[in-house]
């Protein structure tokens, strides 16, 4: 196989009050695919995700994004590669319009006048937020403003968009409409979340993390239904939930 | 901007002051209380003048009168203070309604209610007639730093999300029975403004880590 888009090889990571967090992950994703990365509270996933475009650096072990490492020197590159979607689209809508706020990652990379409002729009069109471009980002709806969080990542073309928790506090019509919208990228996607039917729906492989170890890998339907593995790293199905059932429902 | 989404201190108008490009608005604004500061307290009939040319302003505005004076109430800790002065003071002293107050603590007085009314109102007017965005545009016309004016903004677009946060914290005390009155709320209050203050820092580092993951290195393009 080609170089993977993200090669991750026994990274650790200790905080600095001395809490270790990550105890020699090795992960890889390639080109096209959608990974879902699993995990109790406190796994390590926000952690992990942290190191992928070198907000922190590893203690020990490596990364590195379609073969180049995660060093301080290649930091501006690595952020242009791995995009980050946060939780709180709070956190990472801060400008006074739509338009601005997207603009903001392409502008960071040098992109200016005509190339840049391409890059912008392009991007908002993918989410279906093209018509908001001019509003404030504070008066949209929370589905609508991860959706603008998605699209200001998106216009920075990076080769693997890294989600956390992307249904979080979506009502089930903008949790439906996103779910369209990532199945829709042409783009490799990491998923960080609890919500294993999100993860069953848009995923075809999971990962799962727990205690700083990656503990399973494998396709989503096999690590769902290991009701061993799930039970000892606090792994839930909701309710009602039976991935069985579904792919009997989706063969039949 | 999308009408009717203004801010709680914008009026939304069309008026020839609503138009004016908002550098000349701040630039006149900085200007205007430069000269009201320089202006010595005993010049009555000046003070005069600047109120009747700020009132005539607001007027060109179509901004309703009352909708500025309600937003005045950010004066009050000023007038509490201004009003104290006259007793505090030392010199000579003069009979005013029955009291017996410093004279030189009255002018002060005088001086400080009369230029900080005119500031509050002043300010007031550019706000109702200025959108948010317009203003930091408009300070980036005028040269000021970058790094202020992102400070600024910052301000702009996290002040509904922090005043929402409190929003937020006042239900959630007031679901558990707790009713803000005497001095006994205090040290919730004391508490809750804690914790936002707490909120609101680790807000502050998740964005710059949001900005970080989008190539920011500190300089705004």
């Amino acid at each position: 196989m080609s170089s993977p888009v993200l090669d991750v090889r026994g990274l650790a990571y200790a905080y600095p009050d001395g809490h270790q967090a990550l105890y020699g992950v090795d992960l890889h994703v390639h080109r096209g695919e959608r990974v879902a990365l699993l995990g109790p509270n406190g796994a390590g996933k926000t952690t992990l995700v942290l190191h992928l475009n070198g907000i922190l650096t590893a203690g020990a072990g490596s990364v590195s994004v379609s073969g180049l490492p995660v060093t301080k020197a290649n930091v501006q590159e690595i952020r242009r590669r791995v995009g980050v979607v946060f939780q709180d689209p709070d956190d990472q809508l801060f400008m006074p319009s739509v338009r601005d706020d997207v603009a903001f990652g392409p502008a960071n990379l040098g992109l200016r006048g005509a190339d840049l409002d391409d890059r912008v729009m392009e991007a908002l069109d993918k989410v279906g937020m093209a018509d908001f471009a001019d509003r404030p980002p504070h008066h949209l709806s929370f589905g609508q403003r991860r959706r603008v969080a998605v699209a200001t990542v998106l216009a920075m073309e990076p080769e693997i968009l890294v989600l956390d928790e992307p249904s979080s506090n979506l009502d089930p019509a903008s949790r439906r409409e996103l779910a369209e919208i990532l199945r829709g990228l042409d783009v490799t996607v990491l998923m960080v979340t609890h919500d294993l039917p999100y993860a069953f729906e848009l995923c075809p492989r999971s990962v799962v993390l727990s205690d700083g170890v990656i503990v399973a890998d494998g396709s989503t339907f096999d690590v769902l239904t290991d009701d061993a593995l799930m039970a000892s790293h606090r792994l839930e199905l909701p309710y009602g939930f039976d991935p069985r059932t579904i792919a009997d429902r989706a063969a039949g | 901007m999308g009408a009717g989404h203004g801010h709680k201190l914008h009026y939304h108008g069309h008026s020839r002051i609503h138009r004016a490009p908002a550098h000349v608005k701040i630039a006149t604004l900085v200007l205007f209380m430069l000269t009201v500061v320089a202006t010595p307290r005993e010049w009555y009939p000046v003070f005069a003048g600047y109120f009747a040319l700020v009132l005539g302003v607001i007027a060109l505005s179509q901004v309703p009168f009352g909708y500025i004076a309600k937003r005045m109430v950010v004066e009050v800790p000023f007038v509490v203070f201004a009003l104290l002065m006259p007793f505090v003071a030392t010199g000579p002293r003069v009979d005013v309604l029955g009291l017996s107050v410093s004279e030189a603590g009255l002018v002060a007085a005088w001086g400080l209610l009369a230029k900080g009314t005119l500031g509050v109102m002043a300010s007031l007017t550019l706000a109702a007639t200025t959108e948010p965005r317009d203003v930091l545009v408009g300070l980036e016309r005028l040269r000021v730093p970058s790094q202020l004016v992102q400070i600024v903004g910052f301000m702009v677009r996290y002040l509904d999300v922090v005043t929402d946060e409190m929003r937020r914290m006042r239900i959630a005390r007031e679901s558990r029975g707790f009713s803000g009155r005497g001095l006994r709320a205090w040290p919730v209050y004391a508490r809750t403004a804690g914790a936002l203050f707490v909120r609101s820092y680790e807000r502050g580092e998740r964005v710059h880590l949001a900005m970080l993951s989008r190539g920011y290195d500190g300089r705004a393009r």
